[in-house]
């Protein structure tokens, strides 16, 4: 019956603190808020996966992207700093969940306690998730983009990736890049690339063993390395060498890899900061003894909530960009 | 909200307490992801070459697992189990049938059009 008749609606809800239907008016509205956020969220998780299964082929392997863990410099580290990040937004969930419950036992410092405890959790994820991006911004390896946009990988004989600074020798250039405070007055430059093609093409013939990986897809999941020759014909196609990521281009996969990556995660990085900013304004109220007055601590369960859904959010980015 | 703590996890994890429960919930949340990362490391195999209706076998594994720890974090530490069940349905039915449509619907186009580029006369790598 409770599923389909409306119960307890005799309430006076005029006041701001009514229930109608049973459920606090304040909760109810932040579950139907945290509802359309998650439908604003998939449809752009969607979008992801709609440009990944149309570009499947040109879509960079998560572990070779994401490989970098804090102090363990050039070890390959795939996935674990990602699981480090969700293991804290995991605890300070759960943080957050205690300063409720304490909430509801009406124990003013143990909700100062916890609730500092979770800024202090979000703080570190914010954190980890700039640094993340640094990594990914700056890039490792380098590649060479074809006309058509496909990216050209270097390895060696073996298959291992090589980063193009340890072989690529520049020569001397007095191209300089132009800016808008230098030259024509108010005319940017796009950046120029790391390395000139003539350069790359030359140091690749100077270094046999090197080899070119293309995009394409084996039948194991992995990405097809060229043999020599091909290497040399394919790399005739190449019109501009790329170095980490933008907008525009970037050295993994297709350029919307990279845009899906700054969006989705840089919205929810934005819900995380934000909800720091809630979670900070509602620890002052507790310390101030707000609640303790007004004989309730609902407040800290409702910003509780958009702090879980926050968690939630991340655990689905967590499996779509580097798991799946 | 002094409610009587459920049983969970097939009725094998029997809380004492709210505090103790929430603990519980956590090393299940955590035990999962790193289960997770570690198959992801491992890549056995026999899951990445067989699939199920398109999909690789380790993908619906990490997909499930998702919506798993999901249901955890909405029901215990959002207090969905809690609610009442009218207000449950409202918001977690809407939310699953909405995402499931759209999923469906656009993942297929992206697909499609997949299929057209590549099996067109026309090339797209040069």
């Amino acid at each position: 019956m409770g599923a389909t008749v409306a119960v307890n609606s005799g309430h006076d809800t005029s006041k701001g603190f009514g229930k109608p239907f049973g459920i606090s008016y304040g909760k109810m509205m932040m579950w139907f808020f945290i509802l359309s956020d998650a439908l604003t969220f998939s449809g752009f998780i969607v979008a992801y996966g709609f440009s990944r299964f149309k570009f499947i082929e040109e879509w960079p392997i998560a572990d070779e992207v994401f490989n970098h863990f804090p102090f363990l410099h050039g070890v390959d580290a795939p996935m674990l700093y990602v699981a480090l990040m969700t293991f804290i937004l995991i605890a300070s969930s759960v943080t957050m969940v205690l300063a409720v419950d304490a909430g509801h036992h009406m124990k003013k410092n143990k909700v100062i306690t916890y609730m500092f405890l979770t800024i202090i959790g979000g703080i570190i994820f914010v954190g980890s998730q700039a640094w993340e991006w640094k990594n990914f911004i700056a890039g490792g390896y380098g590649a060479v983009t074809t006309k058509s946009g496909k990216l050209l990988q270097f390895t060696d004989a073996d298959g291992h990736r090589v980063p193009m600074n340890t072989f690529v020798v520049a020569s001397a250039t007095d191209r300089v890049h132009h800016e808008a405070s230098n030259g024509l007055w108010n005319v940017n430059e796009a950046d120029l690339p790391p390395y000139a093609m003539k350069d790359v093409v030359s140091s690749f013939a100077a270094n046999p063993n090197l080899r070119v990986r293309t995009q394409q897809l084996t039948e194991e999941g992995e990405k097809t390395v060229l043999s020599r020759v091909e290497s040399v014909e394919a790399l005739k196609r190449g019109v501009r060498s790329v170095e980490g990521a933008n907008l525009k281009e970037n050295e993994y996969g297709h350029p919307l890899f990279a845009d899906f990556f700054f969006f989705i995660t840089g919205f929810h990085g934005f819900h995380v900061l934000t909800g720091i900013l809630i979670n900070i304004i509602i620890f002052i109220n507790v310390v101030l003894g707000t609640y303790e007055k007004r004989g309730q601590y609902e407040m800290v369960e409702k910003v509780g909530l958009y702090w879980h859904f926050v968690d939630l959010v991340w655990v689905f980015v967590f499996t779509f960009f580097y798991l799946v | 909200m002094a409610q009587e703590v459920q049983p969970f996890f097939f009725g094998l994890l029997k809380p004492k307490n709210n505090i103790s429960k929430i603990w519980m919930v956590f090393w299940l949340l955590s035990a999962v992801t790193i289960f997770e990362v570690v198959l992801g490391l491992i890549k056995p195999d026999s899951l990445v070459q067989n699939r199920i209706v398109g999909m690789k076998i380790l993908n619906w594994i990490f997909i499930i697992l998702t919506v798993y720890k999901a249901y955890y974090i909405t029901w215990a530490f959002m207090h969905m189990d809690g609610e009442p069940k009218w207000f449950r349905r409202s918001v977690v039915w809407t939310g699953v049938f909405l995402i499931l449509y759209l999923s469906f619907i656009v993942l297929i186009e992206g697909g499609y059009i997949y299929e057209i580029m590549t099996s067109s006369f026309v090339t797209r790598d040069f």
